[in-house]
């Protein structure tokens, strides 16, 4: 090759390569599944998994017709979703855990939903007050609540006989008598456990404990941490000793991961769990996996001896920025107004009926809804812990409490879950863990109350 | 065997002028040209980010409102944060561990790859293979080897008598399970070696043999010194990737949700805390100030490593 071509090839090597470099960089939204128009509600956070949610979705679909529906896949992703708001593209609405309202609508990423609640004039009293409580920041609604999760303690009749203990022994009334249960309930230790007694279901019920001990481990207005209050400490001192009985935390934990929670051979399937404190959706879990379980559902109980209940769930909301905010708007009134929630659960009710399987409910953000599908659609189903379940779920409701909406919900809620982590492992004792994750949380909400 | 060289270093006025002597020729500008990709690739997509990333530092910037300048703030805070020193604490005690034992099995097995003979394609291939596997995928393998009750590594030990520890819950034993559970991963550093071991040449073990070194002789005083320029790349390397390890502690303890409900503060490597304060919580202008200290401490660690260990490195040939 002579010079000449040596330096017309050298060239345009060079050309192809900056072409390449910069050419590519153009940002193609398509290819990022990230395709978006005036005519098309973008949701993220959401998925149709069963019946309660299609059914549902069929109806919202003509709510905001002619506009089409995209469902970005996935979970909700928060820093996926900061990172859209940031880059002016945000979906229409997103699908996420009432717990970080605050948060989100601190940083301005969501809008405040004064307006939609008037244009499409949303009833806001047909949603549970505690629901509401808790999409509501500094006075402003700024989400439409969907599910309603309630905890409520789930007994293992078949252990309980076996240990002689009475229901009203592990209902957390008395931390005595529920400390002396767990240790009857047990079977074996440490590496050689097969019988957790009463599991604490630590860190997550950790506020669950607190509130049982008359202590809310946040301020009202959401901007304080009390994690290092004596309460706090006592509650969760009692609560690990719980675990502690057991042989500690490395036993426990890895005999439970074992456990095969959303499947047929559940802990209670196999005895290997005496009574534990969970969420209400569990129910349906067990109804659907092993109907022929032998359980009972009682309302967690704080000291005194009255059911406290907390309540959590997801929400809509939102986006600041988004194109389609009247389609948005309208899909969330239609996704949970109460005709939709009991068409949903007449669907769900008939697939049920085919495979023989009880029906235990529809807890929703909506009490309307919940009544009538209990008055319409709901049959006992004979099977006496399920329906009794049913009952108690009902009932704990109107004991609820929440977590109010935080400025700074996430790093508050790392915070204290860091520091049950740090008792549980042995690496701090609770007071110790709380001071510092009370520091942790009080700096971040600082912060981001400026 | 002894391996001296010495060599007389010109001086950077000398070096300067040779450098700009060589644009006198084409095959400099050709070899300018080529590197050009790389060169740009640097200019804006490392150190363009790296100088973005120390101004950011000097923020406090949330993504969705502008930054606002706190001079050193970020950097007074690192100071205090308690897990800024355990996340260091944590990845340092990793590294000390990762290192040396990473070393230890890949030259291992590359010793027996190299005794292997006629069936060493085939062994080598499966001693790479683990290797391949994604990294992600052995954060979760980890939960379930490691299991205290029912882990494959536990029952081993339980078959012979050993009680094994909660690898996963035990704050003393999470850092040594990954430890082993990285090991398993030697595939590309054991390559390195091979390579390394099938250049030292026959002749000074058949001298060695000779003079009546025994086999764990040869090893120290032939095998050791000719692949020392290997070790000393090798060293450098992995300690720069257990510094800034991620994946596999994230995937394990900090993934998902349930994960991250029992995520403990013995798998908090100092990443994974940058990346919270980043991602989870928008504090970009503090995690920049953290990406910052780690550069910091790398090149620390990575000019120690270059100063002692240069004593210890022979090339051989290299005059």
């Amino acid at each position: 090759m002579s010079g000449g071509w040596k330096r017309i090839a050298l060239v345009v090597t060079f050309t192809a390569l900056l072409v390449t470099i910069f050419g590519g960089s153009r940002y193609d939204a398509s290819a990022s599944g990230e395709t978006r128009d005036a005519d098309t509600l973008s949701i993220m956070g959401f998925g149709t998994p069963d019946e309660i949610a299609t059914v549902r979705v069929d109806r919202a679909k003509r709510a905001i017709a002619p506009a089409e529906l995209q469902l970005i896949r996935g979970g909700f992703d928060q820093q996926q979703f900061l990172s859209s708001v940031a880059a002016g593209r945000p979906p229409d609405l997103i699908y996420m855990d009432r717990q970080l309202i605050g948060t989100f609508a601190n940083r301005g990423a969501i809008v405040p939903l004064t307006t939609c609640i008037r244009s499409q004039k949303i009833n806001m009293k047909q949603y549970r007050a505690t629901a509401v409580k808790e999409v509501t920041f500094k006075g402003r609604v700024y989400g439409i609540p969907e599910f309603y999760t309630s905890r409520v303690v789930y007994i293992n009749n078949t252990a309980l006989a076996s240990a002689k203990v009475k229901t009203s022994d592990v209902d957390g009334s008395n931390w005595n008598r529920l400390r002396r249960a767990s240790v009857k309930l047990m079977r074996g230790s440490g590496s050689n456990l097969s019988r957790i007694g009463f599991d604490p279901k630590l860190p997550e019920f950790f506020p669950l404990w607190a509130k049982a001990n008359g202590h809310e481990i946040l301020s009202r207005d959401g901007r304080r941490a009390r994690l290092n209050h004596p309460k706090a400490i006592e509650a969760l001192t009692f609560a690990y000793s719980l675990i502690r009985q057991h042989g500690g935390w490395g036993g426990f934990k890895s005999f439970r991961d074992t456990h095969d929670f959303f499947g047929a051979r559940n802990a209670f399937a196999r005895n290997q769990l005496g009574a534990s404190p969970l969420e209400s959706w569990y129910l349906n879990v067990l109804a659907k996996n092993s109907p022929q379980v032998n359980i009972t559902l009682v309302p967690f109980k704080n000291r005194k001896g009255q059911p406290i209940n907390w309540a959590t769930g997801n929400t809509w909301a939102i986006p600041k920025g988004a194109d389609n905010q009247r389609e948005a708007c309208a899909w969330m009134k239609a996704m949970t107004r109460w005709e939709a929630w009991v068409a949903a659960a007449r669907a769900r009710v008939t697939t049920l009926k085919r495979n023989n399987e009880p029906f235990t409910g529809l807890y929703t953000g909506n009490k309307i809804a919940d009544q009538r599908v209990l008055n319409r659609l709901y049959e006992k189903s004979g099977k006496k812990g399920f329906d009794n379940g049913v009952k108690t779920l009902v009932r704990v409701q109107k004991y609820s409490f929440t977590m109010p909406a935080s400025p700074a919900g996430a790093e508050f809620q790392t915070a204290w879950r860091d520091a049950v982590n740090r008792v549980l492992s042995g690496q701090q004792s609770p007071a110790a863990a709380l001071r510092q994750a009370q520091r942790e949380a009080q700096a971040a909400l600082n912060r981001a109350t400026g | 065997v002894t391996a001296a060289s010495a060599t007389h270093a010109p001086g950077p006025r000398a070096r300067a002028r040779r450098w700009a002597a060589g644009f006198g020729k084409r095959e400099t500008w050709a070899a300018y040209a080529f590197l050009t990709p790389w060169i740009l690739g640097f200019l804006f997509f490392t150190s363009g980010p790296m100088v973005a990333s120390f101004v950011l530092s000097l923020t406090s910037y949330d993504i969705l409102t502008p930054p606002e300048y706190v001079g050193l703030e970020n950097y007074r805070t690192l100071l205090e944060d308690p897990k800024v020193r355990k996340s260091l604490e944590n990845t340092l005690i990793f590294t000390v561990m990762l290192v040396p034992a990473t070393m230890a099995v890949a030259l291992a097995m590359a010793m027996i790859l190299l005794r292997v003979g006629r069936a060493a394609g085939f062994f080598r291939t499966v001693f790479y293979l683990p290797q391949m596997t994604p990294p992600v995928a052995v954060g979760i393998l980890f939960l379930l080897l490691f299991n205290g009750s029912t882990g494959l590594l536990n029952r081993a030990l339980e078959a012979i008598g050993i009680p094994g520890p909660f690898w996963t819950t035990d704050p003393h034993w999470v850092k040594p399970g990954l430890v082993l559970m990285s090991v398993w991963s030697v595939g590309g550093t054991m390559v390195i070696y091979l390579a390394a071991l099938k250049n030292v040449p026959r002749q000074l073990y058949e001298a060695a043999a000779m003079d009546g070194a025994s086999a764990w002789r040869r090893f120290r005083d032939v095998t050791l010194p000719m692949i020392s320029g290997a070790l000393f790349f090798t060293f450098i390397v992995l300690t720069i990737a257990g510094l800034q390890s991620f994946t596999e502690a994230y995937t394990a303890f900090f993934g998902n949700q349930a994960t991250q409900a029992y995520s403990s503060d013995a798998a908090l490597f100092y990443v994974i805390y940058l990346f919270q304060q980043a991602f989870q919580f928008l504090h970009m202008g503090y995690a920049s100030a953290m990406a910052w200290l780690l550069f910091l401490v790398i090149m620390v660690i990575t000019l120690i490593q270059v100063k002692v260990s240069s004593r210890f490195v022979f090339y051989y040939g290299r005059r």
